[in-house]
């Protein structure tokens, strides 16, 4: 099917009528997205850490760059949060989904836009966190050149796509079992300690960084940090890697799908 | 006090029997929790491989604060989460009526109605890794027994402090997340206090005291615990413990209930 130029245009103006409602939805809840952003303090507590260790041992990175490299995880951390397995979840189960599927567009769009209109809702707290850090530490302060802060946005978005992805791909497992939720919990774990969340890859031991490259894990969220912070980084691999696991996922997600539906009993279908 | 054991009683043996409903989710819950330890192992172990160690912490003594993490992990999914993150819920709904009009005391309904195994795991391998780390290190029995004063008043003041956030519901009913934030916040407590900078540790022993959680009751197992600790880590627990009362009769005052 070629997308022809009426598709693109009311393509748009579904896009950006999705993002204003959610946007406006988003700020509705301003205390509770507060709280969102300040439960993400994972990365700031091992910026402590290992800051306070690069001043004492014998670490791939100097204290300096650390404070930097976890600033960038928080950043990345933040942009990329992702929660529609449990919305999923619940739709199938409480049957609500039903409604969604006469709508002539596919009810994944409206999940994507209420995320992608989240993190602009999001912004000022993240801010002023980072502020607040950078106040702590100023030697710590960069600036990335235009060309760096481009690439590592886009690796950004890349990388929301990805989570987003694999997560609907999780959600998707919803038609089969009612705890969805439950595999997503734990690909968190994996993720939490594989992805350079707890310490940047450089300071892994070789054998687990070769390993942990051929998984999606790393790009999700160090690959894009390193960008940030200009670390050096195989930045083509990178964004190819994150592409190819996207395409992966998305095949794996739109197969599920059109299995799910099948099995699909909610209330009124 | 003797009704209120039994009331306990029933409540767990309840609890217990639903959970039992769902073995599958117990062994979830348990390839999770090695899962998490493998990981937490991991994470220290990244510090620890170059030769690097926390002033004053050897790895196996790094291990015991992990244990300790461990336990208290499980503790709060066991016992505090599903009651604490259900209090929002009540007051959503307008259900905390019917607790209010039990004869007993709100506070001990909410707190301990249910009970749920899926903490364990967790548990029992912080209790290995305790166990492991002290035969390293050759720790003499009465060593853990010292260490379960200041285990219990750490899990009394987590208790109260995430009662106080679960009470806050009452005026704001939509933040069922702000345990959440105490939850982020705790996974400090997987290394030793003195492993932070400076704000770190004012910040983690005096404004979240992540540090009498942990880093304590790991001090008393190591026989290197002062009783100046040992004094404020019960003197915390207990007041804390009183604020949280007063705390909710105080909040009690600005319920509406669902109706009125």
């Amino acid at each position: 099917m070629a997308l022809k130029f009426p598709d693109l245009r009311r393509g748009w103006a579904i896009a950006r009528a999705l993002l204003s409602v959610y946007y406006a939805y988003m700020v509705e809840y301003r205390a509770e997205l507060m709280f969102w952003v300040l439960s993400g303090t994972f990365p700031l507590i091992f910026m402590g850490l290992w800051a306070k260790a690069a001043e004492g041992g014998q670490f791939a990175l100097d204290s300096a760059t650390f404070i930097r490299y976890f600033l960038a995880v928080f950043l990345v951390r933040q942009l990329t949060v992702v929660w529609v397995v449990w919305e999923f979840e619940r739709e199938v189960n409480e049957g609500r989904l039903s409604p969604f599927l006469l709508q002539p567009i596919d009810p994944v769009w409206r999940h994507f836009f209420s995320h992608v209109s989240e993190r602009f809702a999001r912004l000022p707290f993240i801010a002023v966190l980072i502020g607040l850090f950078l106040w702590l530490y100023p030697q710590a302060a960069w600036v990335p050149s235009p060309s760096q802060l481009a690439l590592g946005l886009i690796a950004t978005a890349l990388s929301f796509c990805l989570r987003f992805i694999i997560q609907y791909t999780f959600a998707m497992m919803a038609f089969w079992t009612e705890r969805a939720s439950a595999i997503e919990q734990f690909w968190y774990l994996v993720y939490t300690f594989l992805s350079g969340m707890i310490a940047p890859l450089a300071v892994f031991p070789e054998a687990v960084q070769k390993f942990v490259l051929w998984t999606p894990f790393p790009y999700l969220i160090y690959v894009p940090a390193n960008i940030l912070i200009g670390q050096p980084t195989p930045i083509g691999q990178g964004l190819l890697a994150i592409t190819g696991w996207s395409l992966v996922f998305l095949a794996i997600n739109r197969w599920l799908w059109k299995r799910g539906l099948r099995q699909y009993s909610g209330m009124g279908a | 006090m003797q009704r209120y054991w039994r009331v306990l009683r029933l409540f767990w043996s309840t609890a217990i029997a639903a959970e039992l409903e769902y073995r599958l989710n117990f062994v979830i819950a348990a390839i999770s929790s090695l899962g998490g330890l493998i990981g937490s192992l991991f994470g220290l172990f990244l510090f620890y491989r170059t030769g690097y160690e926390f002033p004053g912490w050897s790895w196996e003594e790094a291990l015991v604060v992990l244990g300790i993490f461990t336990m208290l992990q499980g503790f709060s999914a066991t016992a505090l989460a599903p009651n604490l993150n259900r209090i929002v819920r009540q007051v959503e709904q307008g259900t905390l009526d019917f607790v209010l009009l039990k004869p007993i005391s709100s506070q001990f309904w909410l707190s301990t109605r249910t009970f749920s195994p899926w903490g364990l795991p967790d548990l029992i391998f912080g209790l290995i890794m305790i166990a492991y780390a002290g035969s390293q290190l050759g720790l003499p029995l009465m060593a853990y027994g010292l260490g379960l004063p200041p285990l219990l008043f750490g899990f009394i003041s987590l208790y109260s402090l995430w009662f106080m956030l679960g009470a806050t519901s009452i005026w704001f009913v939509k933040i069922y997340n702000v345990t959440e934030v105490l939850r982020g916040l705790l996974e400090a407590g997987r290394f030793p206090v003195v492993a932070y900078p400076a704000v770190y540790r004012v910040f983690f022993t005096f404004v979240i005291p992540v540090a009498f959680l942990t880093t304590v009751p790991a001090q008393a197992v190591l026989g290197q615990g002062s009783w100046g600790w040992l004094l404020g880590s019960a003197g915390l627990s207990l007041l804390l413990l009183q604020i949280s009362r007063w705390f909710w009769q105080f909040a009690l005052r600005f319920y509406t209930s669902a109706s009125s």
